[in-house]
């Protein structure tokens, strides 16, 4: 008896000790991939140049002109777009701005980043970042959460004067995620991700029509949109199961004890 | 002894099958568009007398024109449909009237004959006034009969001569009447007034305005613009929005563009069966000097007018446009022959421009509508209601913990009562 106690003990401190480490092995997505880097950037939303995670794309442009990127964002991500603009070698004082909108074109808060930056006059370069929300799997039509799908970056000036109106400058923008995993995991999901246009794509790929016409956005993920289903909730719950049961014979060995001597008789 | 094995056993078999669940699916590859209609690129390059100046890298603005023109024409992938238009080529008076109208047709848009394309160019002596007006009026009538996108590339070194007719009025005009058409501007050398007008013309149509000092940065952007207009992108389908959900259009998945004045409401109507989603994103373009307060409001509201849901985005400074989008899934029905329930959608804006700017034609207005399969609503919040993390392991094991010593002190129980029976 003493020994089935010892084991219990031991298998309880081995679940407990692996929990969490089975739990928190959750995939991430660590695309990077330099040498197809797109060295463009569109002027509108609907010419907006796609960009995978983890690529780093450059685009050179003029002061005033609106850049914009695209790139898919899955459930349980949290993007951070990071820009940086190499100004030219003489400039007044400009503000320089990113804006991060999700596939529905609603512009996305930053947590915190400094989306919005002025360089003074002759600076070299300014840097911007602004990290979105945690993507959710499902949200209700009425919120403005952040969904699966394509966002889009827009990267202008704000402030400008007209001097410097029309002067090359360089973009470079990537895209980072943290994979925040099951804790972000929500119930339900979206039947199509929000993909501009997906409903007009889904349509001719079912009429097996060959003539494939310019999309909005053909945008996905590299390894495909996550089916909703799998969260590290399910090794968590699986693992209280199996630890509760450990406990369960844990609980009844201790009542076992050592018991009274068998040769004892009874009613002594 | 084996009964711990085959526990221990038992439980490494579960973890390894929950494991081996990270599992995801294949990506699906996306196809490449093809079969697009031709785009199409008009230069437009300004011969007016005052490109004699030479101060770009030591030439004349003239000669690098030229220079930058013969690597475009060079660099022009296949699928473009390039033509070429000069202002102010031909007459070298002194009369406005007949200066003003000074614009020529070098090579017409059509499939690219380098060589012959090269040889006009080359022809090319500065000479008189800068009709930009006049010259952009012709130039949209240079493309004809396609639907594929069309882009004009505007070179200048001066501001427009031919007042009152302004330049940036007309690339509005343009704009509002031909579907994407974008104008882009390059300044050569220029000058505050210069800037402002260039890039007025460009902020019209949704092109963008350049400044140029050397004879690289001209032939760079000029590929890079030809090169945008290679790019296939989808063509909006013009639609005209109502006053009132009455009379709105019936509009499916797609993308449209409108025209929205300051304070103007339009609708539109979109059938959503049982079980589908309505996706709609509009965005409203400032194409004019407006104040720097804005906002776009959509609404979907159901024919007898209650608000479904609402999209709305207020900005203020410099923007390009103002955008929203909004959601809206309807649920499935038990009885299969539901009928489609006829969704409205109301675009209104906030913009407001300074007395003295035209309110016509209105704003560009993008609106795009994708009506999907939606999912049931969710009925938890968590993940298929599954728990997560220490304090639900904590919770687990005790409940299992004191179920175990319950289990354990009846069943003692009981062989006391057995025994002493």
């Amino acid at each position: 008896m003493r020994v089935t106690r010892v084991l219990s003990a031991a298998l309880l401190a081995l679940g407990l000790a692996t929990g969490p480490a089975a739990a928190d092995s959750s995939p991430s997505p660590s695309a990077s991939d330099d040498a197809a880097a797109p060295t463009e950037a569109g002027t509108s939303f609907r010419t907006a140049t796609e960009i995978e995670q983890g690529q780093r794309a450059t685009a050179s442009g003029s002061t005033g002109d609106y850049l914009y990127w695209s790139f898919p964002a899955d459930a349980a991500q949290r993007p951070t777009v990071r820009a940086t603009v190499k100004l030219p070698e003489s400039h007044a004082a400009e503000t320089w701005q990113i804006d991060v909108y999700d596939g529905l074109r609603r512009r996305q808060a930053c947590q915190y980043g400094a989306q919005t930056r002025t360089a003074a006059q002759g600076t070299a370069t300014v840097e911007l970042a602004c990290t979105l929300r945690t993507v959710r799997a499902w949200s209700e039509p009425w919120a403005n959460d952040p969904l699966p799908g394509t966002y889009y970056i827009r990267l202008t000036v704000v402030n400008v004067p007209t001097s410097d109106l029309g002067l090359t400058v360089g973009a470079e923008v990537r895209v980072g995620s943290e994979d925040i995993g099951g804790s972000a995991a929500v119930d339900g999901s979206l039947a199509e991700p929000l993909v501009p246009g997906i409903a007009v794509k889904s349509a001719s790929d079912d009429d097996g029509s060959d003539s494939a016409t310019a999309v909005l956005s053909s945008i996905e993920p590299d390894d495909g949109w996550a089916s909703g289903w799998w969260s590290d909730r399910w090794l968590w719950t699986a693992m209280g199961g199996v630890l509760a049961a450990l406990a369960g014979i844990g609980g009844y060995a201790l009542t076992r004890g050592p018991g009274r001597p068998s040769r004892v008789p009874p009613g002594a | 002894m084996i009964t711990r094995q085959r526990l221990a056993a038992g439980v490494c078999a579960l973890l390894a099958a929950l494991t081996a669940g990270i599992a995801f699916p294949a990506p699906a590859a996306a196809g490449e568009p093809k079969g697009e209609p031709a785009p199409q690129v008009d230069l437009v390059l300004d011969v007016s007398g005052s490109m004699r100046a030479r101060d770009i890298d030591g030439g004349s603005r003239m000669a690098a024109a030229k220079q930058a023109f013969n690597e475009v024409l060079d660099a022009t992938p296949e699928e473009v449909e390039l033509g070429i238009r000069t202002l102010g080529a031909n007459y070298p008076g002194d009369d406005q009237k007949t200066g003003c109208k000074d614009t020529a047709q070098l090579y017409p848009v059509g499939p690219l004959d380098r060589t012959e394309a090269k040889t006009a160019v080359a022809t090319l002596s500065p000479t008189g006034w800068t009709p930009i007006g006049p010259a952009l009026l012709k130039a949209a009538d240079d493309f004809k009969g396609s639907d594929g996108s069309k882009r004009i590339v505007l070179i200048s070194d001066g501001e427009d001569t031919c007042a009152p007719l302004d330049p940036c009025e007309v690339a509005r005009e343009i704009a509002a009447k031909g579907i994407g058409l974008t104008i882009d501007t390059l300044g050569l050398v220029p000058n505050a007034k210069m800037r402002k007008q260039l890039s007025c013309i460009a902020e019209a149509t949704g092109g963008t305005y350049t400044s140029v000092e050397h004879t690289d940065e001209l032939t760079d952007r000029v590929n890079q613009l030809v090169d945008r207009a290679a790019d296939p992108v989808v063509t909006p389908v013009a639609t005209e929005g109502a006053t009132n959900c009455t009379n709105a259009p019936a509009l499916k998945s797609g993308l449209y563009t409108d025209r929205e004045e300051f304070g103007q409401q339009r609708w539109y109507r979109v059938d959503v069966e049982p079980g589908q989603e309505v996706r709609a994103s509009v965005s409203v373009a400032a194409d004019r000097a407006v104040n720097p307060d804005h906002g776009v409001l959509l609404r979907a509201v159901t024919v007898q007018g209650r608000e479904i849901v609402r999209g709305e985005a207020a900005g203020n400074g410099r923007t390009d446009v103002v955008s929203t989008g909004l959601r809206y899934p309807k649920a499935e029905s038990d009885d299969d022959s539901a009928p489609a329930e006829t969704v409205c959608l109301q675009v209104t804006n906030s913009f407001s421009a300074a007395a003295g700017v035209k309110t016509t034609p209105g704003m560009p207005l993008e609106l795009t509508v994708d009506v999907v399969d939606s999912p049931s609503a969710a009925s938890d919040v968590a993940s298929f209601g599954l728990g997560r993390g220490w304090w639900l392991l904590g919770a687990l094991i005790l409940t299992g913990f004191l179920a175990g010593v319950l289990w354990g002190w009846l069943s003692r129980w009981r062989v006391a009562v057995w025994r002493t029976n």
